[in-house]
């Protein structure tokens, strides 16, 4: 099948892990860091991200010909934002309490650096099932590192891990506290720090 | 007053924008390497939501909120047999507010004070998709500001990113020959660096005005 052959298959994988948009490409970090708190909400963003992110990508690849140079900017935003406002709506519908705790960041989507870069830089040169595979790499490869941080602020601030108390009551009754910290803004900057330092360790990145 | 005083030093100190919300990340990542630069666009920042605040906060209530169109006919009104609510699409006319006006804002200033147009240079254009913008647009709205609170949080947001963005820069620069180590250099520290300033901006939560 098409699907498989190398580029398409460069074009999921190369985000998750070699070229992951936040901790090497450096884009899309606003908007996301406050719903780390705790993971279901982190879950439900990276949900957000991934299809807003995979169906623009898709889409704005469709029209990509008949998209006009001068007012190509323009023409992704107002793609983007419908794709937001829609899954906005359905958020208010179905997951209700959800939605409140996200408040404003599901908007902010349409800001987001990553959605404009990826219609941009590869939507435009590329066919759809590329650009919806490359969508989704992307969005998962934000949603991991999402993901990573709320794990850990969750682990850290409150003792639980979605929602589950996992650090023993004996623990607690021994002395060992939540670490408040993790719970407010300077936590999600300093976990993110160590987690692109993991990273780029990991891959063997080095800045200049 | 005092009430105007309250929200100016929340939206600078107690939750800036930057810190707390963590908005304008992107361009705040890519631009604090240089102290000059950071200063030209922390004042773009202040600029373009201190108008841009009240701008949306009209379009929001005379528009789109539940029942704003009263003034074309009361049937649309709250109290209404047809209310209208329009307020789904809130962040797309944002968006096409905040660009119209950085667009009005530059043609201004290229008119009428050309050193600052030269000095303020390409980030003016750029602060059309700063996720700050939109996100101060967003939380008058979720918060139910008045035309005057909102004018204040915008200048109040504005003046906590100019805050936040020039002291950063001013530690990266000091940083410049620091022994980092080699995969930490570049976003690794500055998010580091970001948490130890955002620790000391916490210390401003327990003021109440």
């Amino acid at each position: 099948m098409a699907i498989f052959d190398k580029k398409s298959k460069e074009a999921l994988a190369d985000p998750l892990m070699k070229n992951n948009p936040i901790s090497l490409q450096v884009l899309g970090i606003c908007s996301a860091l406050a719903v780390t708190v705790q993971l279901n909400t982190a879950v439900v963003m990276t949900l957000a991200v991934v299809s807003v992110l995979s169906v623009s990508n898709t889409v704005i690849s469709i029209l990509r010909s008949m998209i006009p140079g001068k007012v190509r900017i323009i023409v992704q935003l107002s793609i983007i934002a419908s794709l937001v406002i829609l899954t906005d709506q359905i958020l208010q519908a179905y997951m209700y309490d959800i939605s409140k705790q996200l408040s404003v960041f599901v908007s902010l989507i349409i800001t987001n650096c990553i959605v404009m870069g990826r219609a941009e830089a590869f939507a435009m040169q590329n066919t759809p099932g590329k650009s919806f595979l490359d969508g989704l790499g992307n969005g998962l490869g934000y949603g991991g590192i999402l993901i990573s941080v709320a794990f850990f602020r969750e682990l850290l601030g409150s003792g639980s891990v979605y929602g589950y108390q996992v650090v023993p009551d004996s623990f607690y009754a021994a002395g060992y506290q939540n670490m408040g910290l993790m719970v407010l803004s300077p936590g999600a900057f300093i976990i993110l720090g160590l987690i692109v330092w993991a990273h780029r360790i990991a891959s063997g990145v080095e800045e200049e | 007053m005092e009430h105007y005083i309250s929200i100016l030093t929340k939206a600078i100190f107690i939750e800036n924008i930057l810190l707390a919300y963590f908005l304008g990340m992107c361009s705040f990542l890519a631009i604090s390497k240089k102290v000059e630069t950071s200063i030209g666009l922390g004042f773009a920042v202040i600029f373009v939501l201190t108008i841009t605040a009240p701008a949306n906060w009209v379009i929001h209530n005379f528009l789109l909120k539940k029942g704003a169109l009263f003034w074309l006919n009361p049937d649309y009104g709250l109290d209404g047999s047809n209310t209208i609510n329009l307020s789904f699409l809130n962040s797309i006319i944002f968006i096409a507010v905040i660009a119209a006006m950085v667009q009005l804002v530059e043609m201004t200033l290229d008119r009428f004070a050309p050193t600052l147009y030269i000095s303020l240079g390409i980030f003016l254009p750029l602060i059309a998709v700063n996720c700050a913008i939109l996100g101060g647009s967003m939380f008058l709205v979720e918060r139910e500001y008045t035309f005057m609170e909102s004018t204040v949080y915008g200048f109040g947001s504005g003046i906590g990113f100019f805050l936040a963005i020039t002291s950063m820069a001013a530690i990266r620069h000091r940083i410049r020959y620091s022994n980092v180590p080699m995969q930490l250099r570049g976003v690794g520290i500055t998010m580091l660096l970001t948490g130890l300033v955002s620790m000391a901006f916490m210390a401003f939560s327990g003021i109440d005005l």
